[in-house]
């Protein structure tokens, strides 16, 4: 570590001037000759049969191009995991806004007054609201069970522990929908000829994905279809799967109209149709010793699917994986669910069921150090993993953690227990305004869980263009968490030349390999590592060809490429995934490597509950944490910053407001993220410990953040207010209504 | 609707367009003059994606209409800075990581060099009010704060 000249130095972002110079092309800044725009036909009921579709007056229906169900020429799925995703609705709708009909037009004022006068007729069907109604199979509304996915995951004897338990302590908790709130909203052009086939550029994260998805949908031939990311303003997991339905969507119109077409959701749209983080409903029974030793647990997940299955397994499998947190369990039993209800389906979003999981047992912990009168710092160090234990999936940490020292950083940047014991004794005051301070520890696995890695069995490639300049061809998207800049680094670190003598290929499905999807905070490690071996093989080739001596400038390097590419016509290296050494898993059992590397982190909050308002102040927000090497400490600052912003919306602001599954609240008017007035100062500290299998010691970091923030905040609050809350969000009136109700003499104050 | 006809001086330049009257400036700065660096988020004035500067005034294009804006000087991000030479709050949200996803950017950019024309050495707080309009979901605002920081301490050095 120390010796690389480009990899963990703050090199400007990649694309970073044509984004400050208003220059990076969205997909809404593209415009084709002749190019139509497309608008779509919602259901306004949960559930029910279609009747029919009635054409209202005073519309040039002549103009419009029309598309349902009908003209699907292939499958009508979005292809994920499971074939139950329609593409539009056929017979039957699942839940509100569900797409039923797709209209496109050259005027893009006519299309919301042709939507409009548009009606559907239907028969209702009693509709599920809940997971508690969707476990009751009240009625039965996906399968035989409502269920899309359980799991059940199981180390030691549980059931032998609660005799010999000192304290036996249960709680439940909950979460509630999180909506991505990326500022670009989705949006995909298509352009279909017969000789060319489809071309779809859109805002998305996982070219591949959508390709798949759409050879599947339009029944045409691999080749035949291709993908393009453009610039994609900000994703969070929320273009990891609805790019497939959209981009299907201008497909079909493109297809029928035989011009391009564009769809551009408007805000209201897309936060009312699109996917959103899982709610869950986690119950949690520990036995424990006196002395805070963790015997063994007894956890039940519950997750809301919404409609349909999309990523609902995967994200349920880390949450189940999750569900211990940072703890050494001798003895633990998890079971999960993922149920299915009538809301719009529920989809990938920044730590992919782990926030919930770790929401839940973060709080946990600081219940069962209160019941015990230990500290929660204390208890947690009494049950921190070790280097040699193993996980709830019975994988030994190779890794050299070290947990405790974590906690003490955290614990002495935020001045913890001074702040702690002086709180305590301030908070006794008449003051209406409490403080309180509170922690979480937790861990975030890195890449695919499991054997997905394996599965995915990404390439990566390198190649040089006639200029002489390295190319990265990779399907890793850029979308402002850096992914440009820090394969470029790898690349330009691993070939020995300037930052500036590589660049990124396109992300265009005809162009570069299968590099696996842009998620699961396995792009630096994983696709980081590909793009290491490629730019050893290219280099390789190049000296071996005698084009370039052992040792060589950047110059030299491009001077030899261009020659090399003018004498044999193309010069390319690839590197296929290989997992790590050691890391087996069992999809049956749920055992082995779960992931072949973690991020771990601590991290304090420190907040004012003003208890005449019962609003919530974060005054203070320390962040340390291990991700393994830094490979660009502006980049990896700033994605930690966004993620603990994101983390206190959902624990504090970000509240989606549902009748009878339809969000009520889809405006930025209503649905509050935190502004620049809201964010207290993110104070982020990295401890590096290089991880072996990842591009030079890097592991996972981009939805870590995520996980923290909210059991954090809400354990300083429990700590100045002495009232315990298990509930995200946690918003004001969910604050008085609890003070309100416990205390009445309070209520006449607070009032 | 009859289509009218509007004079719009943007960033220097004149422009003269033919359409309706309650058309937004957001819609006619993008589509009618190609000038697609403004960018929509909300369409309701409440992330601040499409400030631009409407006589020297911070203003949500998306709330505009374009005959409120006949006649005036805007100023967009186009506006700000060049290639060769790139405004101090540019310089600055590149260096300091400002700039994620870079669709507040144009925005954020605009009403940091509107904070900074009114109040040269905002304070963090001054700094934290100054771009409460303007909404990024990306960076936690830690590394824009940072950036008009930079800028400012930038500026001085150039002063000498």
């Amino acid at each position: 570590m120390g010796e690389e000249k480009i990899v963990g130095k703050p090199v400007l972002r990649k694309e970073g001037v044509a984004k400050v110079r208003g220059r990076a092309q969205y997909v809404d800044d593209l415009t084709l000759p002749g190019m139509l725009h497309g608008a779509t036909v919602r259901s306004s009921i949960a559930r029910g049969r279609i009747l029919g579709i009635e054409f209202g007056a005073g519309i040039p229906w002549e103009e419009f191009v029309i598309v349902t169900a009908t003209d699907i020429p292939g499958a009508n799925e979005i292809a994920l995991i499971n074939h139950d995703w329609p593409c539009l609705a056929g017979e039957a709708v699942n839940h509100p806004e569900e797409a039923i009909l797709l209209l496109a037009h050259p005027d893009r004022h006519l299309l919301p007054k042709a939507v409009a006068a548009v009606r559907v007729t239907y028969e209702e069907w009693p509709a599920v609201f809940s997971i508690e109604e969707s476990e009751r199979r009240d009625p039965i509304v996906w399968g035989e069970d409502n269920i899309f996915k359980a799991f059940l995951m199981e180390k030691g004897d549980v059931d032998a522990v609660w005799s010999q338990a000192d304290h036996i302590i249960e709680g439940e908790y909950t979460t509630g929908a999180q909506e991505h709130l990326y500022i670009e909203n989705n949006g995909a052009i298509a352009v279909y000829s017969a000789d060319d086939g489809l071309t779809v550029w859109g805002s998305l994260q996982c070219p591949f994905y959508v390709h798949k998805s759409l050879v599947k949908m339009t029944g045409l031939p691999e080749e035949k279809v291709r993908i393009v990311q453009v610039e994609t303003g900000g994703a969070f997991g929320g273009k990891e799967d609805y790019p497939s339905m959209i981009g299907a969507h201008a497909a079909l119109l493109a297809m029928k109209s035989g011009k391009p077409v564009k769809i551009i959701y408007d805000r209201a749209e897309d936060m009312a149709a699109t996917t959103k983080r899982h709610p869950s409903r986690i119950r949690h029974r520990t036995a424990v010793t006196r002395e805070g030793k963790l015997l063994g647990a007894e956890i039940e997940i519950a997750l809301d699917g919404g409609a349909y299955s999309t990523l609902s397994s995967t994200v349920l499998s880390r949450a189940t994986i999750h569900a211990g947190g940072a703890y050494f369990w001798p003895n633990i039993r998890v079971r999960s669910k993922a149920f299915a209800t009538n809301y719009p389906p529920y989809g990938a979003f920044r730590g992919f069921g782990a926030p919930q999981s770790l929401f839940a047992i973060e709080r946990h912990m600081d219940h069962i150090a209160e019941e015990l009168g230990i500290a929660p710092d204390e208890l947690r160090r009494r049950n921190f993993l070790q280097p040699g234990q193993e996980t709830t999936t019975g994988q030994r940490i190779q890794e050299d953690i070290n947990l405790d020292q974590l906690m003490g950083r955290a614990l002495a940047e935020s001045d913890y227990h001074a702040k702690r014991e002086r709180f305590a004794r301030e908070n006794t005051g008449p003051g209406m305004k409490k403080k309180g301070i509170g922690l979480a520890a937790f861990l975030h696995g890195s890449g695919f869980t499991g054997s997905g890695e394996r599965y995915l069995n990404s390439l990566a490639a390198m190649d040089v263009t006639t200029e002489g300049k390295a190319r990265v061809l990779v399907s890793s998207t850029e979308f402002g968490q850096g992914t440009n800049t820090i394969l470029c680094q790898i690349a330009a670190e691993s070939l020995g030349v300037d930052y500036d003598a590589v660049e990124m290929g396109p992300p265009d499905t005809s162009v570069v390999p299968n590099t696996g999807p842009t998620v699961a905070s396995r792009t630096s490690m994983v696709v980081g590592k590909l793009v290491h071996s490629a730019g050893v093989g290219l280099k390789k080739t190049l000296v071996a060809s005698g084009l370039l001596r052992e040792a060589y400038t950047t110059e030299d390097f491009v001077t030899a490429a261009r020659t090399y590419v003018a004498q044999y016509g193309a010069l390319r290296s690839e590197s296929r995934y290989e997992a790590p050494p050691g890391v087996h898993w069992d999809d049956q059992k749920y055992r082995g490597e779960a992931y072949a590397a973690y991020a771990w982190a601590v991290y304090v909050a420190e907040v004012t509950v003003d208890l005449a308002t019962c609003g919530v102040n974060v005054d203070d927000f320390v962040a340390v944490q291990e991700v393994g090497r830094v490979l660009n400490p502006v980049l990896a600052t700033g994605q930690i910053e966004g993620g603990v912003a994101q983390g206190i919306g959902w624990a504090l602001y970000e509240k989606v407001m549902w009748n009878r599954g339809r969000m009520q609240n889809n405006q930025m008017t209503n649905y509050i993220i935190p502004t620049s007035q809201d964010i207290p100062p993110i104070r982020v500290f990295f401890e590096e410990r290089p991880f072996g299998h990842g591009a030079y010691g890097a592991k996972g970091i981009g939805e870590l953040p995520m996980d923290g923030p909210a059991p954090a905040i809400l354990n300083a609050i429990a700590h100045a207010t002495g009232r315990q809350f298990d509930s995200v969000p946690l918003l004001p009136e969910d604050i008085f209504r609890q003070i309100a109700v416990r205390e009445p003499e309070r209520e006449v104050v607070a009032l | 609707m009859s289509l009218e006809h509007y004079e719009l001086h943007v960033n220097g330049t004149l422009y003269k367009v033919a359409t309706h009257p309650m058309a937004r400036l957001l819609d006619v700065l993008r589509y009618e003059l190609q000038l697609t660096g403004t960018k929509e988020g909300c369409g309701e004035g409440e992330c601040g994606a499409c400030s631009v500067l409407l006589n020297g005034e911070l203003v949500n294009s998306c709330l505009v209409p374009v005959a409120q804006a006949d006649g005036a000087e805007i100023e967009t991000v186009e506006g700000l800075g060049a290639d060769e030479r790139l405004h101090a709050v540019q310089r600055a949200f590149l260096e300091c990581g400002g700039a994620q996803c870079g669709m507040c950017t144009p925005g954020m950019l605009v009403a940091s060099a509107h904070l900074l024309k009114k109040n040269p050495r905002p304070d963090l707080a001054e700094i934290r009010e100054g771009l409460n309009g303007n909404l990024c979901r990306c960076t936690g605002y830690m590394r824009i704060f940072e950036a008009v920081e930079r800028a400012v301490s930038g500026a001085d050095e150039v002063r000498g």
